[in-house]
């Protein structure tokens, strides 16, 4: 007989639902699971609460008009996003990027990753029960960001920004001095953060050897992301494809030692020191030229000329939240045949139970926090 | 609308002769709205998108503390109004009606967002719902995708000029054997049972949606899988609108 | 790269003679979709390949049949993407499931159950992912009918005069109207291809 069936034969297990609807912000997640007194025995998640049927809707769209549903799948950082989207679209058509177009994808792309990493860490310590002030800092500094997506793409949120080819308008010198500022002035943030938070004593005993995740389980469940390189496996999509430019870039990747949700906070700390590597260097070299490809350009004017050859691409992108994935399958019409999106929040939850087995009830939301999941990209 | 003023049927001379001695004078509705409209408690019922926009509304910049709706409880018990922020599907719609019935006389319900009000644009779906107000009554509809945290601010504004609009008098929460609870939808084989609830919402006469976005007509029905038979890929063209 | 593939395929055909495989643009399709497992098996361990971390598990319908596709990379060698590819019938679509080597496969292989009706054999705990569990049909294949949720049907009326709810009376004939014919009510789909 297993553990599990010797403690229900006792009859001490209680089953709780953490609902649909709870106080943590991850959105509209369900889990199942088994108590015996404090500690989890079993978690079963169901999903399908934000099921919005994007890959139905993405056979009855165009190439173009599917940029606009790729920002509410992870409408946290969108912009990353549609960059993966792109990078697919362009793989299927063999379409060129040129290079002033390919350096503000860059910069859009790490603004984003800030964004990103800084709205993870609050959300984490308001699961904590810090309720507020480490989310009050970040939303702060995302606030500044977003001023900046604002005046460059027109919206705070669902920006819909990249085209096949480039970008859908130029950064002008105003949005340009605008994110120097904010690269010059995020170190001091993330000192002051770091200040409260990474030897904060309850974070420290609340987070370290809590929810530890081995390195191979990680590796044979599909994880990406921060979540794996917290336990020690060195794989960063920028660095292992190259794609869009990177490898100009001079940037390390940070890994963790132990894995656990501890690692985790750290490591999106320590990404995010790179990310503002990144922007200085992308700033300083940034070319003049193009900002989108002159053929495309007036094809996206009528979305229905797109008509891609026969044919499939899987592109992906390591988006904040780990590898997104686009599998597009072409049949020459202007929309396309099958649509799928490798959803990395959705994988990243494979490993949950076997990461909150035997931890206390009170863990449970911070490793679900650790992990960092969206339920737009979980249920697309 | 505009907020009511505090006028009773006095004389002015002798009302500034009262507030002189510490006595003030007024209507018990203004009061009664007052209190209730200047902290108004919601519930964090964040979905999707939406919800990032209504916590940036409750951060410090667009300061939703200054309207005196910065508590957000977590229990529908103690809340007055359920902000549905978000696209709301099938599968979670009983959820959102059970919740709406929980919550205590009165409340309110504001529909944050293009998807809340109507189905935004996942409407074609077979998952989502086309609006909550299919199956809870709404007070104030805010449209947008995402709607910015001001417009939700200003909503939460005409939602204040409303409850100072209501009455104790006619108030429907102090009637006798009231009951607002609505009936939960079942999740049935093809979507749920019922689709809609005939006494909140009544589909209209024209058909707006297909009359005018019509995408049956744009797509066109295709009949051929897309052949990825040929071993070698076909030459990748530099133009892309070679096309076909 | 077509070299890649090749290589893989002349591996498999080493270690497992008179597989049949076939490379299909940078894919390589199995003709038997039994052979799924061990061609699994072996690319994980194989020290030329060491396959790992399976990237993606979705499902596809070409009309005539369904396809499952799969995409492989190596974190140890940092190499990708292997495609691999099974096809089977509508009817009885059964592909072995692969859960038990990666746990990855799990929750995708739930989803393209939920969404297109491929059976995984071997799969610890194949249900619905996404919609729940009364729902019948699998939506994203080309045939799926989807309910249009405008129009009450007789099941609706029924269940709204049970709960005390007053429904109008076009409504109600409408409702009628529809059970008698035995139709549902769907939402209307093209039924032409799209002219040029």
């Amino acid at each position: 007989m297993t553990l599990l069936d010797e403690i229900k034969k006792d009859g001490e297990i209680l089953e709780i639902n953490f609902g649909p609807q709870h106080p943590s912000t991850h959105g509209v997640f369900r889990m199942r699971v088994l108590l015996e007194g404090e500690t989890v025995r079993e978690l079963k998640p169901v999903m399908g609460y934000l099921h919005r049927n994007q890959e139905q809707i993405a056979e009855n769209t165009t190439y173009a008009g599917i940029v606009g549903f790729t920002d509410r799948m992870d409408y946290i950082n969108a912009l990353s996003n549609n960059f993966s989207y792109c990078l697919t679209a362009e793989k299927l058509a063999s379409i060129e990027v040129p290079e002033r177009a390919a350096y503000i994808r860059i910069i859009m792309a790490e603004l984003a990753r800030l964004i990103n990493h800084s709205a993870a860490v609050g959300f984490l310590l308001n699961d904590l029960g810090s309720f507020f002030t480490p989310l009050l800092y970040a939303l702060r500094e995302r606030e500044r960001i977003l001023d900046v997506f604002e005046a460059v793409t027109g919206s705070r949120m669902m920006c819909n920004y990249f085209r096949f080819g480039g970008v859908k308008r130029d950064l002008d010198e105003d949005s340009l001095a605008a994110i120097k500022t904010i690269v010059r002035k995020f170190p001091r943030f993330l000192d002051e953060f770091e200040t409260l938070l990474t030897s904060n004593e309850i974070l420290c005993m609340r987070c370290q050897n809590v929810g530890v995740l081995p390195a191979d389980l990680a590796v044979n469940a599909g994880i990406t992301g921060p979540t794996l390189r917290a336990s020690g496996v060195n794989y960063d999509i920028r660095k292992i494809d190259r794609y869009g430019l990177y490898d100009r870039f001079d940037f390390k990747v940070p890994l963790g030692k132990k894995g656990d949700v501890y690692d985790r906070y750290y490591i999106r700390i320590l990404e995010m020191r790179e990310s503002v590597k990144i922007l200085e260097q992308a700033l300083q070299a940034l070319p003049a030229g193009d900002f989108i490809h002159p053929k495309t350009a007036p094809l996206l004017r009528n979305p229905r000329n797109f008509k891609p050859p026969v044919g499939e691409a899987y592109g992906r992108t390591e988006s904040p939240k780990g590898e997104l994935g686009f599998y597009l399958v072409s049949d020459g019409t202007p929309q396309p045949w099958r649509c799928h999106v490798r959803a990395p929040s959705l994988i990243n939850l494979s490993a949950l139970e076997a990461m909150c087995l035997g931890q206390k009830i009170a863990d449970i939301m911070i490793i679900l926090g650790s992990i960092d999941i969206v339920l737009g990209e979980t249920d697309r | 609308m505009k907020y009511t003023e505090n006028n009773s049927t006095i004389d002015p001379s002798l009302r500034d002769e009262m507030t002189k001695q510490n006595v003030f004078v007024t209507t018990l509705d203004f009061i009664y709205n007052w209190g209730r409209r200047s902290s108004i408690w919601p519930m964090q019922f964040g979905l999707a998108c939406c919800a990032i926009e209504m916590i940036a509304a409750a951060a410090a910049r667009y300061d939703i503390a200054r309207f005196g709706a910065e508590l957000f409880r977590a229990s529908p018990r103690q809340a007055d109004l359920m902000i549905v922020a978000g696209t709301v599907t099938k599968k979670m719609a009983p959820n959102v009606v059970r919740l709406f019935n929980q919550m205590a006389e009165p409340k309110y319900v504001i529909a944050m967002g293009a998807c809340a009000v109507s189905g935004g644009p996942f409407a074609d779906g077979y998952n989502v719902l086309r609006g909550i107000d299919r199956f809870i009554p709404v007070d104030v509809y805010i449209p947008g995708c995402p709607p910015r945290p001001e417009v939700l601010l200003h909503g939460l504004m005409q939602l204040q000029k409303k409850i100072d609009s209501q009455s104790i008098q006619k108030a429907e929460w102090y009637q006798k054997g009231l009951k607002r609870e609505f009936p939960i939808p079942e999740l049935g084989p093809h979507g749920l049972v019922p689709k809609f609830n005939p006494e909140v919402w009544q589909p209209p006469e024209t058909d707006n949606r297909a009359k005018h976005y019509g995408h049956v007509i744009r797509i066109g029905k295709k009949t051929k899988a897309p052949n990825l038979e040929p071993a070698v890929s076909a030459p990748p063209s530099p133009n892309p609108s070679a096309g076909a | 790269m077509p070299s890649m593939i090749n290589s893989l395929k002349d591996a498999l055909e080493k270690k497992f003679p008179g597989i049949k495989l076939r490379i299909l643009r940078d894919s390589l399709l199995l003709e038997d979709p039994q052979d799924l497992t061990r061609v699994a098996q072996h690319v994980k361990e194989s020290p030329a390949f060491r396959l790992d971390y399976l990237s993606s598990v979705t499902a596809s319908d070409f009309l005539d049949y369904l396809e499952t596709i799969y995409h492989f990379y190596s974190m140890e060698k940092k190499s990708g993407p292997w495609v691999l590819r099974v096809r089977v019938p509508r009817e009885n679509a059964r592909v072995p499931s692969l859960t038990p080597l990666y746990q990855s496969a799990e929750l995708q292989e739930r989803e393209a159950y939920d969404l297109f009706g491929i059976l995984y054999e071997g799969h610890p705990d194949l249900r619905r992912l996404f919609l729940w569990e009364g729902f019948e049909g699998h939506p994203l294949l080309k045939n799926y009918e989807q309910e249009n949720a405008d129009t009450l049907e007789a099941r609706d009326v029924e269940w709204l005069e049970a709960h005390g709810v007053k429904v109008p009376e076009t409504m109600k004939k409408n409702a009628a109207e529809l059970k008698a014919s035995g139709k549902r009510a769907l939402v209307e789909k093209p039924t032409e291809p799209r002219q040029a």
